[in-house]
């Protein structure tokens, strides 16, 4: 609060500018309480908006540019053979491929909600340089066949240590030799290099998994590939699919974020319907908060008047108005926005069906404009209604 | 006590008489509450439609056996033998099906194909069901309602209503080309709303070789003599060495396929409600603080006239309720209007395909809806309502 | 309460006449202004004979409204008791002064202190709904109060739509519709110019005169102690002078 205080006041009022803002606030103190709280609760919402409506995404805006997923042309379920990959990679454009498969294993009880891939360590971690492993843990998992790294999301979730064993329950892919569990050795944690990057995976290998499937054998998921140059994506894709199209198992090819975007049309309109809902809340709670705010201004008619008669200038007065309204959103909104980060950051309240749920910090800045335009408006309506008044009208009115 | 409703229903009266000298603040305040039940309302039709389509598939006289461990079809394995060995088990009713008298044992072959959505264009995964004679049997309620059914050992399919709402190129004649098959879409079915609408059937004997499933099927559906033959049924196939099946009640089945939408949405619909009912409590206080105080000295003439301190109290509470409840039920029917019967269709994490559903606003939910709206206004109402009570007399009359 | 209409004066007043209805003895009052303690009435003594017509007069401060608070049974006395028809009141709890107010006492104010939502007729109607009179008794002595203060013809305007003087006669016409044995007005003239406020005292005179209520006035303005039939000087919380009309 600066200087716009000392223009406001013409010379030789001596009055503290502090004071003449604070009596405003302590008018109605239980009400200012509670539109505040209001404002709170507004942005708390805001906070969830924004990270469900990323969470709903699926991941969509942050995947590789450079990656596109090979898989079984009538759909994901459907297994491809294993020495495809050799097959891709002769594909010009393609640098290289590497197979996933779909474990979908049980931790303990259904409800733990996690996603498990047989991967091949190395050419797994080229592909996503986003998943950040130290050097002695993946040294640790291309010693040990049972390894497996987890991300930091589930191991903090569940406990795990590096050293820990872990057991599966296999569902569909049963161990050879009978029983249903897999046990894996817990060698390393990754994290995400970015806030998007998906931390709750569960990888463990391929030829481990390989060897040891009761069936299947030769056949894998789909493929991960990165290919040189992303703008002839769709001629590599070409390339691929023409290349298997007469062999039993044709494939089709899509960029990663395509495929996100299809898992997130899979998802459907729910996520959509979600977050039109909570728009809509937060702009009725901001119209009702505002005219709340507005109202308190409006009932100061009189003492605006008094402010005019002792000389203070149309400007001062709107400043007087707007600066009162500017802090309440200001802090009240600050407060609803760091609050919600606090809580939209402690995870996903789904128990595992939001990976990604995080608060974008570009939303933060959404969020500040937001607060900014709601002090603004609440107060700048009612100020302008207040400068137009004419003094004598303004103390009649009282 | 005649007295005191007398003095309460009076004092409400003309609380509520005051409502339209601030039509300002009732309105935010009506708004705020019609919103929170809206919003709660509408989120908790999603999971009850969801829900809802599930529970319409599963009969509890129909038994549904997966390998064990699975959790769902997807991750089920069933042999030929291991269904000849489940249609030995006792309790198993016996139908017609095409002329013969069979037991009613309908093992099923489950795959999931890729069908741009009508919505975005983009593939969504959709069943396809391979089926046996006797599956028309177990699954009574499947009605074909277009064309016919599908002739055993071609490659033809018919598909279910919901599917072709929500799916392209599944009208009745078309033809779907998948991988290196031709499947022609002769007919077209319903089943009273369940979740086999939103899949397509054909011949399990065709789609075998298909998709390179040898004589492996998914799960068994298994029609029972009467709903008490389950017990007995279960406790064979989990006696028998030569298997190992998880055997399941339909019904049971198909709540545990909602878990995953039920979670989500009630993960969110709390979050939503609790945040919201907050924001609607704190609109209604400051409605009715305002109430309150701008007829401080009314108040205080009642108490001078001779009105008790708990009337006034109930009666300011009162004055909430009421415009909690109209709130409440505009927004109750607002969602109702917005919601119920909206089509659309989601991934059930469980069998990773489309279930189409319509979301559903039913009498419960809306009852649940107002109740929260009261239970707000109840809050919202309480504290301005003491703070009237123990006004001052003396001196509030002369404010 | 009896049917018997208000025009008759009440039984009470015919044969007690004279004798005492309400006596303070040693009143005690004080509030707290911040951390100050203002002595309000300090061992104040007071006679209210029944029929009477009482003027309180004194500066502000000077305990006039503290004293109408405490014998409308609106506060109660540090210490000192106060005692209406033999009751002491200030004995009385919460509720019961409630319900004692309803029957026994008739308040008019300065600002009238109508509900603004409600017509004139059912302003008056109010004090009624805490009786147990059915709706025909209750609008029979609507009218009745109404025809008293010669408002018949404006029973079902708004207050807003009603002058000053129209209001306060329907303040009037609430005091006493109950026949209560007491009515205690406030600056009754405070807010109203002259004449209107000279009709207003009218009416009370005629109250006092032709229908033997008791009545304590609260007032600043000497004009209209005149009109009364006893009138008390406070100075200082207590009862300095006392001159008969």
């Amino acid at each position: 609060m600066g200087g716009w205080w000392q223009r406001a006041l013409p010379a030789g009022v001596g009055m503290t500018r502090a004071g003449l803002l604070a009596s405003g606030f302590r008018r109605h103190k239980l009400r200012l309480v509670l539109t505040g709280l209001s404002i709170v609760v507004a942005f708390l919402l805001f906070s969830y908006l924004v990270a469900i409506r990323k969470a709903f995404e699926m991941g969509v805006d942050v995947a590789g540019a450079d990656r596109m997923m090979v898989r079984h042309s009538v759909s994901i379920i459907q297994s491809l053979p294993a020495s495809y990959e050799a097959e891709i990679e002769r594909v010009p454009g393609v640098v290289d491929a590497t197979p996933l498969s779909w474990f979908g294993g049980i931790y303990q009880d259904p409800k733990n909600f996690i996603a498990q891939f047989p991967v091949k360590p190395e050419e797994y971690l080229a592909m996503y340089p986003e998943f950040k492993l130290p050097a002695d843990q993946k040294a640790a998992w291309l010693r040990t066949r049972t390894g497996a790294i987890a991300g930091r999301t589930i191991a903090t979730k569940y406990g795990w240590k590096v050293g820990d064993r872990i057991p599966i329950q296999a569902t569909v892919w049963r161990p050879k030799g009978g029983g249903t569990t897999w046990d894996f050795d817990l060698v390393g944690i990754y994290d995400g290099k970015e806030k998007e990057t998906d931390t709750t995976q569960f990888l463990f290998r391929q030829d481990f998994f390989e060897e040891n499937k009761s069936f299947g054998q030769g056949r894998i998921g789909w493929y991960a590939i990165r290919i040189k140059d992303p703008s002839r994506a769709a001629d590599v894709a070409k390339a691929i699919d023409e290349h298997f199209v007469n062999s039993p198992s044709a494939t089709k090819t899509e960029t990663e974020g395509a495929m996100a975007q299809g898992f997130a049309n899979q998802v459907g309109n729910i996520g959509l319907i979600i977050v039109a809902i909570l728009t809509a809340v937060f702009f009725i709670i901001m119209v009702v908060v505002g005219n709340t705010m507005a109202q308190s201004v409006r009932e100061r008619t009189q003492e605006i008047g008094v402010l005019k008669a002792l000389g203070f200038s149309n400007g001062g007065v709107l400043a007087l108005v707007l600066g009162e309204s500017l802090l309440l959103a200001g802090i009240a909104g600050g407060i609803g926005l760091l609050m919600g980060y606090g809580l939209v950051s402690r995870g996903d309240p789904t128990n595992g069906f939001l990976p990604i749920f995080f608060f974008p910090p570009k939303d933060l800045i959404l969020g500040a404009a937001l607060i900014v335009a709601l002090g603004l408006l609440t107060g700048l309506l009612p100020a302008l209604q207040a400068m137009r008044l004419r003094t004598v009208d303004a103390l009649r009115r009282g | 006590m005649f007295r005191w409703l007398s003095q309460i229903g009076t004092l409400t009266t003309f609380n509520l008489r005051t409502l339209p000298q601030r039509p300002g603040s009732v309105a935010a305040s009506l708004v705020g509450m019609a919103g929170v039940v809206a919003v709660l309302v509408g989120v908790l039709s999603i999971q009850q439609g969801f829900a809802k389509t599930l529970e319409a598939t599963g009969s509890p006289d129909t038994a549904f056996v997966l390998r064990g461990g699975a959790d769902g079809e997807m991750m089920s394995i069933v042999t030929r033998d291991d269904a000849r060995l489940i249609g030995e088990a006792p309790g198993i009713a016996k139908g017609t099906v095409e002329g013969a008298a069979t037991p009613l044992v309908s093992p099923e072959l489950f795959v999931v194909i890729g069908l741009p959505k009508k919505t975005t264009g983009t593939d969504a995964n959709v069943p396809l069901r391979g089926v046996v004679p006797a599956a028309f049997g177990v699954h009574d309620r499947v009605k074909i309602v277009e064309g016919r059914n599908f002739a055993w050992g071609r490659n033809e399919v018919i598909v279910g209503r919901a599917a072709q709402g929500q799916f392209r190129g599944l009208e009745v004649g078309k033809t779907l080309n998948l991988g290196q098959n031709q499947w022609q879409i002769v007919g077209a079915f319903t089943a009273d709303g369940g979740l086999s609408e939103s899949e397509i059937w054909t011949d399990a004997a065709v789609l075998q070789p298909a998709y390179r499933r040898g004589t492996t099927y998914q799960s068994v559906k298994v029609k029972l003599a009467s709903v008490g033959s389950f017990q007995p049924f279960k406790d064979a196939l989990t006696r028998n060495p030569q298997l190992d099946v998880k055997v399941q009640r339909e019904t049971e089945f198909y709540a545990g396929q909602s878990r995953g939408m039920t979670r989500l949405i009630m993960s969110l619909g709390v979050i939503i409600g609790v945040l919201m009912g907050l924001g609607a409590v704190f609109g209604a206080l400051i409605t009715m603080y305002t109430a309150v105080a701008t007829r401080t000295r009314e108040i205080a003439t009642l108490r001078a006239l001779g009105f008790g301190r708990v009337p006034v109290l109930l009666s300011v509470v009162g004055e909430s309720l009421a415009i909690a409840a109209l709130g409440g039920a505009l927004g109750a029917l607002g969602a109702y209007l917005a919601f119920d019967g909206f089509e659309t269709a989601t991934i059930n994490w469980q069998s990773f395909s489309q279930v189409a559903f319509a979301f559903r606003v039913g009498p419960a939910l809306l009852a649940l809806g107002v109740l929260y709206a009261l239970a707000l206004g109840l809050v919202g109402g309480l504290f301005p309502a003491i703070r009237a009570a123990r006004l001052p007399v003396a001196t509030a009359l002369r404010e | 309460m009896t049917d018997t209409s208000l025009l008759d004066v009440p039984a009470s007043a015919r044969t007690a006449s004279g004798s005492v209805l309400a006596q303070l003895t040693g009143v005690e009052k004080s509030f707290r202004r911040g951390a100050e303690e203002v002595r309000v009435l300090r061992g104040l003594n007071l006679e209210l004979r029944r029929g009477e017509f009482l003027a309180l007069m004194g500066p502000s401060g000077s305990g006039k409204s503290t004293l109408l608070n405490l014998l409308a049974g609106l506060d109660r006395p540090d210490s000192g008791s106060v005692e209406v028809e033999g009751h002491q009141i200030d004995r009385l709890s919460e509720r019961q002064l409630a319900h004692w107010r309803a029957r026994h006492v008739g308040l008019v104010f300065q600002f009238y202190n109508l509900l603004p939502v409600l017509s004139a007729a059912k302003n008056v109607e109010l004090p009624l709904l805490l009786t147990p009179l059915s709706g025909a008794q209750r609008k029979q002595h609507v009218q009745t109060a109404l025809s008293v203060v010669g408002l018949e013809h404006r029973a079902k305007h708004l207050p807003r739509q009603l002058s000053g003087g129209e209001q306060q006669r329907v303040g009037i016409a609430r005091a006493i519709v109950t026949d209560a044995t007491l009515i205690l007005a406030d600056e009754p003239t405070g807010d109203l110019d002259r004449k209107t406020g000279d009709s207003i005292l009218d009416l009370l005179q005629a109250l006092n005169v032709d229908h033997g209520k008791t009545i304590v006035m609260v007032t600043h303005d000497p004009h209209a102690a005149a009109r009364a039939s006893r009138t008390l000087h406070m100075v200082d919380g207590q009862v300095s002078t006392e001159m008969a009309a």
